[in-house]
């Protein structure tokens, strides 16, 4: 066992010696940043995840506490001074909280819940669509018909139905969530390691006699990562605005979590009067949100899918 | 032929039976609607009564053969809410949503394929990217969010159009339309466009895709060398052939909204079935939930087996595949 400060020495020598060469991940990073419109979403994406998970930190009030919170304030506009004399940037909701710090928080709730969901979704589709590619048969078929029936349903229809059945709740609304995406990770999966299993590193590791489970997971999962990463990003857009939409709906998440489309929905009903800005800035932060993901998932997939023509 | 849609009618059936369990027992086991019906004050001996005209006293298994008993008979149970039978209830929506559909899907064919076109035949100018950055939009604006933007610019701030609801109506054969009278038709314009913006950015898509492939080909060259105008050459050489994958796949997204038209009827009050499902949900009135539901599977089952069995009829490779599988 090297100890880690040789193992450091070692690769910075090693980093002096090939200076020229380009790693695959450098390469990548490259063509990446090849677009400029995809490099200013990746930084606005970085950003409001960062905002997300600092919230408490970044945010001008913290919306759910009482204390903190007048009634003397509801309904303001944007810009306007609130009872004490702290400016209101874009405004107050009905309930007098700062329509900036909630939406914060409802950033961090709308991107938890997309990336939460999609995390799982992956990993449940992903294995499902490996077991099939790599066992094919019986074992195959049945996995597929049901990827195929349920994706001949809208991903919207799926959920409303699941969540008729379950009730609200930020764990229901994750189930549900989970149980709309898994069949496209399984059918992405099962795409490309079909691909990938006719490759002679796998009957290499098939002669090796290793387990199963062990080429599954380490040999062929690996290299269907690629068009995983892209559905995987695009994915969570889609769960994102899905969520808002049935949180909109009222069929989604409980009062006591508001995300971004909870703050859309209570701003609806203020908006007969001429108060637009309660829904009109969440719904511009769901937006940008949904956007910069879009153009993040796009320009990976074109950077790591050669085949497609840039 | 024949193999092949047994097949998929074994499988639509198997579909909706699978839903009807699912829907019916996942939705007993929500809410109490015992609670919603009645009276806070209302003694055991009341509370029991209502239980037992409900059928909420036996057990799930003798509620669900009941059910599917009644189901094949057309009757789904009597709403909670409204007192009269859910079937009924929904089927008096439909129209509305199906209008709703329709008109979308009409607006998605008639703006979208001039933009493609356009942004097809010339892909560098500005206007092209303006209208495929537009199209961008179309994809990752939330629905519900553009409606709610639609209601606020152009029933609150310009007072064009009505905000919510359907307007005057006419009956054809029994059914109210809304779209034979013009206040019907100040309605449905705004509904309709919000539900069709995601489907025009995808016909946007497919007729500049179609376009960029079908202007290199002979018969449009053909076409040009022959000396006619450039107006007859894309309207009638270029239209007929970029229309067969639009119409193939906007069949196809038929279904889509209708299940997205709950967003948009909960968004202008449209009195549609989507709206309907909704205002149960919320209610707990479960025979609506679960007439909506098996209804609204039944009606995908039906398109997908209609699409499955055209595309195979067109492209007789389907078929093979799927007898092989």
């Amino acid at each position: 066992m090297k100890t880690v400060a040789e193992n450091i020495a070692l690769g910075a020598a090693a980093g002096d010696k090939t200076e020229a060469v380009e790693t695959p991940f450098e390469r990548f990073r490259a063509s990446f940043f090849a677009s400029k419109v995809a490099s200013v979403a990746l930084v606005v994406l970085c950003s409001l995840i960062f905002v997300a998970v600092f919230a408490g930190f970044i945010s001008p009030t913290n919306p759910y506490d009482l204390a903190q919170v007048s009634v003397l304030d509801s309904k303001l506009p944007p810009g306007a001074k609130s009872f004490e004399g702290t400016a209101f940037w874009l405004g107050t909701d009905g309930a007098g909280r700062d329509l900036l710090s909630a939406m914060i928080y409802g950033l961090r709730i709308s991107l938890g819940v997309g990336v939460m969901s999609g995390i799982v979704a992956m990993i449940i589709g992903a294995a499902f669509g490996l077991i099939a590619a790599y066992f094919g048969g019986r074992t195959e078929n049945i996995i597929m018909r049901i990827v195929d029936i349920q994706l001949s349903f809208p991903a919207i229809l799926v959920a409303l139905i699941l969540l008729a059945i379950l009730g609200k709740g930020v764990d229901k609304i994750i189930i549900a969530l989970i149980i709309v995406q898994w069949a496209y990770y399984a059918r992405t999966v099962r795409g490309s390691a079909l691909v990938e299993r006719n490759k002679e590193y796998i009957e290499a590791a098939t002669c090796l006699a290793i387990g199963h489970r062990r080429i599954l997971f380490r040999h062929l999962l690996p290299n269907c990562m690629p068009p995983l990463i892209v559905v995987g990003t695009l994915q969570t857009a889609s769960a994102i605005s899905l969520e808002a939409t049935l949180s909109f709906l009222g069929v989604g998440l409980p009062v006591s979590e508001p995300s971004l489309g909870l703050l859309i929905a209570n701003g609806f009903d203020y908006m007969l009067s001429g108060k637009y800005w309660i829904s009109f800035f969440p719904g511009v932060a769901l937006l940008i949100t949904i956007v910069s993901i879009n153009l993040v998932g796009d320009q990976l997939r074109d950077v790591l899918n050669p085949r497609l023509e840039r | 032929m024949t193999v092949f849609i047994v097949r998929r009618l074994l499988q639509a059936f198997l579909v909706v039976w699978a839903m009807s369990f699912l829907v019916f027992v996942g939705v007993n086991l929500v809410g109490d609607p015992v609670e919603m019906m009645v009276n806070d004050e209302a003694d055991q001996e009341e509370r029991e009564r209502v239980i037992k005209a409900m059928g909420l006293d036996k057990p799930w298994y003798v509620q669900y053969l009941h059910f599917v008993g009644r189901a094949f008979q057309g009757d789904l149970g009597k709403s909670f809410v409204y007192g009269e039978e859910s079937l009924g209830i929904i089927v008096e929506r439909m129209p509305a949503t199906f209008e709703l559909a329709l008109a979308a899907l009409l607006m998605a064919i008639i703006i979208g394929i001039p933009l493609g076109v356009y942004s097809g035949l010339r892909p560098g100018s500005r206007i092209s990217k303006v209208i495929m950055a537009g199209s961008i939009l179309g994809f990752s604006l939330p629905t519900f969010w553009v409606g709610l933007m639609f209601i606020m610019v152009f029933a609150v701030m310009l007072g064009w159009l009505p905000s919510t609801g359907r307007g005057d109506v006419v009956p054809i054969m029994g059914i109210n339309v809304s779209f034979l009278t013009i206040d019907g038709l100040s309605h449905l314009f705004l509904p309709a466009l919000n539900l069709a913006l995601f489907k025009i950015s995808l016909v946007i898509r497919l007729a500049r895709a179609g376009t960029r492939e079908i202007v290199h080909q002979d018969y449009i060259k053909f076409a040009r060398a022959k000396g006619l105008s450039t107006n007859r050459v894309v309207l009638v050489h270029l239209m007929k052939n970029i229309m067969i994958p639009v119409v193939t796949v906007l069949g196809l997204e038929f279904g889509g909204l209708i299940a997205f038209s709950v967003v948009t009827e909960t968004v202008f009050a449209w009195p549609g079935m989507g709206k309907l499902i909704i205002d149960s949900i919320q209610n707990l009135d479960r025979p609506v939930i679960v007439a909506y539901l098996m209804i609204i599977v039944l009606v995908f089952v039906i398109i997908n087996l209609v699409v499955d069995v055209l595309y195979s009829v067109l492209d007789p490779r389907v078929r093979l595949q799927d007898v092989k599988a």
